[in-house]
Formats: structure tokens, C-alpha cells, sequence
């Protein structure tokens, strides 16, 4: 009995810190999908940027742990506007194979450059010193560092929510999601809009990917062995929502925690069926309202 | 306006024969559709040291016509057609290896094999959309890999299935190691395949399938069954990539994971882009390119290879939508307009 209940919370804890970095890194693809109606492919590639700019920083120059990753983050965020102003934009509306294509090609090129500058080694991350170790919760053992995952992450997903309710650019991004050419006659600067929700979801992936690094190793073809991940928790938690995609990567943490531990001879082969089994009942997803005809 | 439809009451009788004579058109044979087998058959006789090679292009010729359909026809975008022609792959091959050894019956098996998959897994994917759908079809592909992973006893997990053994075509032509057999083997059932695919994507059910692609809403109002249509198109689809799994299966006499894996899912789809996608004759020009190409730069170079083709297909998108054959069409049509013009400039008006 014991047992099955310290498998319990560990397959919950492992879970829940797997599936915060799944959520960081998945929720800016909802909305940009959502938003612009942009099949983004390339999405895992700004987490792997921000993995990579993250453990170079704090592994080769010293810099302290939360600054490399603040500055991973917002650099991938601002050199993501230019990628969006000057390649995503063209297609915007355009046809979606294109859209999968343009991102694929964005992905192999990322995949070959990340080889070139940093090796097919796997990027190397050890926790700084006081977020390495164990810490003692309720009488048991948890890895600092997840534990650390999961709280900022918590934290994360609470400032990004209430940003998105209680603010007036959250409402704007709302409203734009809803109803696009409503919201243009409305008098709101969409283009704008796309711009800083796009560099938003993008820095929130490479938050994502830098958080993560320990979970989800950095290596270059991150972005491809990954995408499913992402995509899952997108498509199950519904396009176009911040809430259901985290209710999708809490589910697929868990789950793939759980299927890993229970049943290692089958790897990844529940999750995958899961899914086909959810969207073949609810085909926008758990708690999706947009629906692309 | 208001005499249209007198006019068209009155021609209904000639009505009907002009459509089946549009038709007949259509699956008329045109002098540049011998080419491909011309060059086919010239390539036996030009390029000895390369029939293998050969072999592999037919192959994948008959994957992405395949694809075409589903993708360029239907409009379905598929990240997965993998998962059939690593379907037709394993059928194929785990028989054969259990002492199933007749080709052909094995070619025919396998391909009923991945219909199978293709009609359950349609049966989820289509009823989804944009990017629900894409992964969807991703899914199903990597989930048949992680299934034949796993499944040692079965597939030989990540060592590929081996042990297989092929009976002589026809109980007369073995395979040879210079892959003469293999050659014209698969040359015979890559027309076999193009006459199937032409022959739909030419008829009243092909044209449906494009007029999904360019309006599902309007064939919804015309009362064309979009789901039926659809399903069948992609349970067609995966039956010929499984016989070119299966054909990949008999003619190296190995079936490795990689016949289910992503980079043959993008792969095949990157090759119909190249060549130009909608087009029937996009697969004959994009593949061997590819291809020629892969077997020149991947080997020595693997990382670079990645980012030439990512750069390559990211001008065609940009610049070249439609591919080659786009860029001939578009060439061909400002000669003729030039020509017109020339034309227009010597007759006095």
C-alpha cells in the first residue's frame, strides 16, 4: 500500500514539473494558432534557442542562473518579432500547406545551424548549487529543481492568466482572437497585436525550453522529436485557449509519466492512442471553441 | 440572364455527351507522358552500375503519387504517410519471413494491410482540421513506429526485420545483386500504379476530390458525401504506399523503422513540393531529383544536407509555389503570350 502511494505522488510531482514546461512551451503555439490561424511547426525551435542561449550563458560565462535565463528568454522574444515581421507575415492567411512547409524548412535549418554552433552533443545542465539536491516536503525526498520548475511555473501560468483577464492588452488579445476583423473595426492595432503575441508566445516557449533544459534535454533536433508533444497538448487542449492547453499538458505529463513507469515496454504508444481516442470524441479538443472548418 | 436557362433546356440533349466527351479528354494520353517511361527504360541500358538506385526512385515515385493524391488531389495535409508505407513494409516483410515468399500475392497483401490502417485512421483524422489534423496524421505514424520499436519479437525492433526470403517473380525472375530484376520489377509497377491514380484523379471522383480541396462548403451544398469521398480517397492513397512499402520490402529484402519515420513522411512530401504538388507529374520530377541528390550530399554531409533543403524549400514556398512543373507552366504560358503578341503586332488591324 505504501508503495502504490509513494508511486503515486511520484508519478504526480515528475507529471505535474513535466507538464509546466510542456505548458510554457505550448501555450504561445495555441494562441499564435488561435490568433494569426498560423500552423507553426517551428514553435520548438524557439524553446531549443532558448535552451541553447540559456546553458551557454550560465555554463561558459558565469552568468547567474535567473539572468540567463531572463536573458534567453527575452532575446529569443525580440529576435522572434523580426522573424515575424519579415517571413511569418507573408503567409498569414495564406494557404496552410505553405504555412507547414515554410515552418518544416525553418526547422531543418535551425536543426543544422544548432549542430553547427553547439555540436550534436546534448547541451550539458546541471542546476546552479542551490537548486541542486533533494528538499524535504512532508517527509519526503523531492528534486529541488523540480520542485523549483513546478513553483515558477505555478507562478508563470497565475501572472499570465490574470494578464489576460484583467488587463486592457489582454482584452485586446481576447477580442482579436474571437473575432479578428470585429476587433480591426473596433479600432484595435491588430498587426501590432500579432507582433507582441507572437514574441510573447515565444518567449514563453524559450522561458520554456530554458526552465525545462533538465526535463526536456537540449539537443539539435529538439524541435522535431518534440513537436508531437507540443502539438498534442495544443490540439487536446483546444486551439485559440491559454486554459485548455493546460489542462491538456497537465494530462499528458501525468499521463506519460505514468504509462513510462507502469508499462516501459510500451514507451510511448498509450499516449499517442490516448490522443487519437480524445480528439476522435471531441475533435476541437477538450475545451476548444475555435474550429477551423 | 434571364435566357440562360432556356438555353442550357435546350442543349441538355448535346449536354450530356460534351460532358462525357470532357471526360474522354481528359484521360486521353498526351505525347509528354511517355517520357518518364522512355527515360525509364533508357536508364536500364545507360546506367548499369546504378539500378538499385533506379529501383528506389520507382519506389518512391509510386509513395508520392500516392501522396499526391491525399495531398495535392484531396487537400489533406499529411505529415504521416509513412505509417502506410511502413505498414505495407512489415506486412510484407514479417510474412515472408514466417515462409509467405510469392511477390506479387505479398504486394497485394500488404497493400489491403495498409488500406486497413488508412480506413481506421482516417476515420479520426478526417473528421478534424488544420492543425488538429496535421498532428493527427503525425500521430498515426509514430505511433505504428514506437508499436514496431517495441514489438521485437515481431519487427526486430530498432535492428529491422530480417530473414525474409523472396520467391522469383513469377516463379522465373530472381533477384540479382546488380538489381536488373528489381529494375524493371519496379519501372513495370510504377506504370501499374500511374495508370490507377491517373485513371481516378482524371474522373468524376478525382475531380470531386478537387473540388474538396478548393471549396468543402461548396461541395457540401452540391451534395457531394465530403467525408465518404475524402475517406475513400485516403484509404486509396494508403494502399499504394503500402505497396510501395512492400515493393521496398522485397526488392532490399529488409524492413527497417526508418520506413515509418518522419523523414519519409516529410520526405515524400518535400519531394512533391519540389516537383510541384497537384500535378501527377510533380512525383517524376521531384523524386529523382531528391533523390540524386540525397544519395550525392546526405551521406558525406548529413547536418548540412538538413539545412540545404530546409533553404531550398523555403525559396520554393516563397518563390516557386507550384514547384517545377509550376515553373515550366508559368514559363510556357509567357512563351505563348509573347507569341500572341508577335502575332497580334504582324496582323494588321
Amino acid at each position: 500500500m505504501a508503495e502504490i502511494v509513494s508511486a503515486t505522488i511520484s508519478i504526480a510531482f515528475h507529471g505535474a514539473a513535466f507538464a509546466m514546461v510542456l505548458y510554457l512551451i505550448s501555450v504561445g503555439l495555441s494562441v499564435t494558432m488561435g490568433l494569426m490561424g498560423f500552423v507553426n511547426l517551428a514553435h520548438g525551435v524557439f524553446a531549443a534557442a532558448g535552451g541553447y542561449i540559456m546553458t551557454t550563458l550560465f555554463n561558459n560565462y558565469g552568468v547567474p542562473f535567473p539572468v540567463a535565463v531572463a536573458i534567453a528568454a527575452v532575446a529569443v522574444g525580440v529576435a522572434s518579432i523580426v522573424l515575424e515581421r519579415g517571413l511569418y507575415r507573408r503567409f498569414y492567411g495564406g494557404d496552410e500547406l505553405d504555412q507547414v512547409l515554410m515552418t518544416i524548412a525553418l526547422v531543418f535549418m535551425s536543426i543544422a545551424a544548432a549542430k553547427y554552433i553547439w555540436g550534436s552533443e546534448q547541451a550539458p545542465m546541471h542546476p546552479p548549487p542551490y537548486l541542486a539536491g533533494h528538499v524535504a516536503i512532508a517527509g519526503r525526498e523531492f528534486p529541488t529543481y523540480r520542485v523549483f520548475v513546478i513553483a515558477a511555473g505555478a507562478v508563470l501560468v497565475t501572472l499570465l492568466w490574470l494578464g489576460l483577464d484583467r488587463t486592457r492588452l489582454g482584452a485586446k488579445i481576447r477580442a482579436a482572437v474571437d473575432n479578428r476583423r470585429m476587433a480591426q473595426s473596433v479600432g484595435i492595432n491588430t498587426s501590432g497585436l500579432f507582433s507582441f503575441t507572437f514574441a510573447l508566445g515565444t518567449g514563453l516557449a524559450a522561458l520554456g525550453g530554458a526552465l525545462g533544459a533538465e526535463i526536456l534535454p537540449i539537443y539539435p533536433s529538439y524541435s522535431l522529436e518534440n513537436l508531437i508533444y507540443f502539438l498534442i497538448v495544443v490540439s487536446v487542449g483546444g486551439l485559440g485557449t491559454i486554459r485548455g492547453p493546460f489542462f491538456a499538458a497537465l494530462l499528458l505529463g501525468v499521463a506519460d509519466t505514468a504509462f513510462k513507469y507502469l508499462l516501459p515496454d510500451f514507451g510511448s504508444f498509450f499516449i499517442y492512442a490516448l490522443t487519437m481516442v480524445i480528439l476522435l470524441l471531441r475533435p476541437r479538443g477538450l475545451f476548444g471553441q475555435i474550429g477551423r472548418a | 440572364m434571364s435566357d440562360t436557362p432556356l438555353v442550357s433546356l435546350a442543349s441538355r440533349e448535346t449536354a450530356l455527351p460534351a460532358a462525357v466527351r470532357l471526360l474522354a479528354r481528359r484521360h486521353r494520353p498526351r505525347w509528354y507522358e511517355a517520357l518518364p517511361w522512355l527515360c525509364g527504360i533508357a536508364g536500364y541500358f545507360l546506367f548499369p552500375d546504378y539500378l538499385s538506385l533506379g529501383a528506389q526512385v520507382f519506389i518512391a515515385i509510386l509513395f508520392a503519387l500516392a501522396t499526391d493524391l491525399i495531398l495535392g488531389y484531396a487537400g489533406v495535409i499529411t505529415l504521416g504517410q509513412a505509417a502506410f508505407f511502413g505498414a505495407g513494409a512489415y506486412v510484407c516483410g514479417i510474412l515472408s519471413a514466417h515462409g509467405w515468399t510469392e511477390p506479387l500475392s505479398l504486394l497485394v497483401i500488404a497493400g489491403v494491410g495498409a488500406a486497413i490502417v488508412g480506413l481506421l485512421s482516417g476515420f479520426v483524422v478526417l473528421r478534424t482540421s488544420g492543425l488538429t489534423q496535421l498532428m493527427l496524421t503525425l500521430i498515426v505514424a509514430v505511433m505504428l513506429e514506437e508499436a514496431a520499436n517495441k514489438a521485437t519479437g515481431l519487427t526486430g525492433g530498432a535492428n529491422g526485420l530480417q530473414g525474409m526470403v523472396i520467391a522469383p517473380i513469377l516463379g522465373v525472375f530472381e533477384f540479382d545483386l546488380f538489381g536488373r530484376v528489381a529494375y524493371v520489377y519496379c519501372l513495370a509497377l510504377l506504370f501499374v500504379g500511374w495508370l490507377v491514380i491517373r485513371t481516378i484523379v482524371h474522373s468524376p471522383f478525382g475531380r470531386t476530390l478537387t473540388g474538396i480541396r478548393e471549396s468543402e462548403a461548396r461541395m457540401h451544398a452540391i451534395g457531394s458525401p465530403v467525408f465518404r469521398r475524402r475517406l475513400t480517397a485516403y484509404v486509396i492513397s494508403a494502399a499504394v504506399s503500402g505497396v510501395a512499402g512492400a515493393l521496398l520490402a522485397q526488392t532490399t529484402q529488409l524492413v527497417a523503422l526508418d520506413t515509418l519515420s518522419f523523414d519519409r513522411s516529410g520526405g515524400v512530401v518535400i519531394m512533391l513540393i519540389v516537383g510541384g504538388l497537384g500535378r501527377l507529374y510533380g512525383a517524376f520530377i521531384g523524386v529523382p531529383i531528391y533523390m540524386i541528390l540525397q544519395d550525392r550530399f546526405a551521406q558525406a554531409d548529413p547536418a548540412n544536407w538538413y539545412f540545404w533543403i530546409g533553404l531550398f524549400l523555403l525559396l520554393i514556398v516563397l518563390f516557386a509555389r507550384g514547384g517545377i512543373l509550376g515553373l515550366i507552366e508559368r514559363g510556357a504560358r509567357l512563351a505563348q503570350r509573347k507569341n500572341l503578341n508577335r502575332q497580334d503586332a504582324k496582323t494588321p488591324r
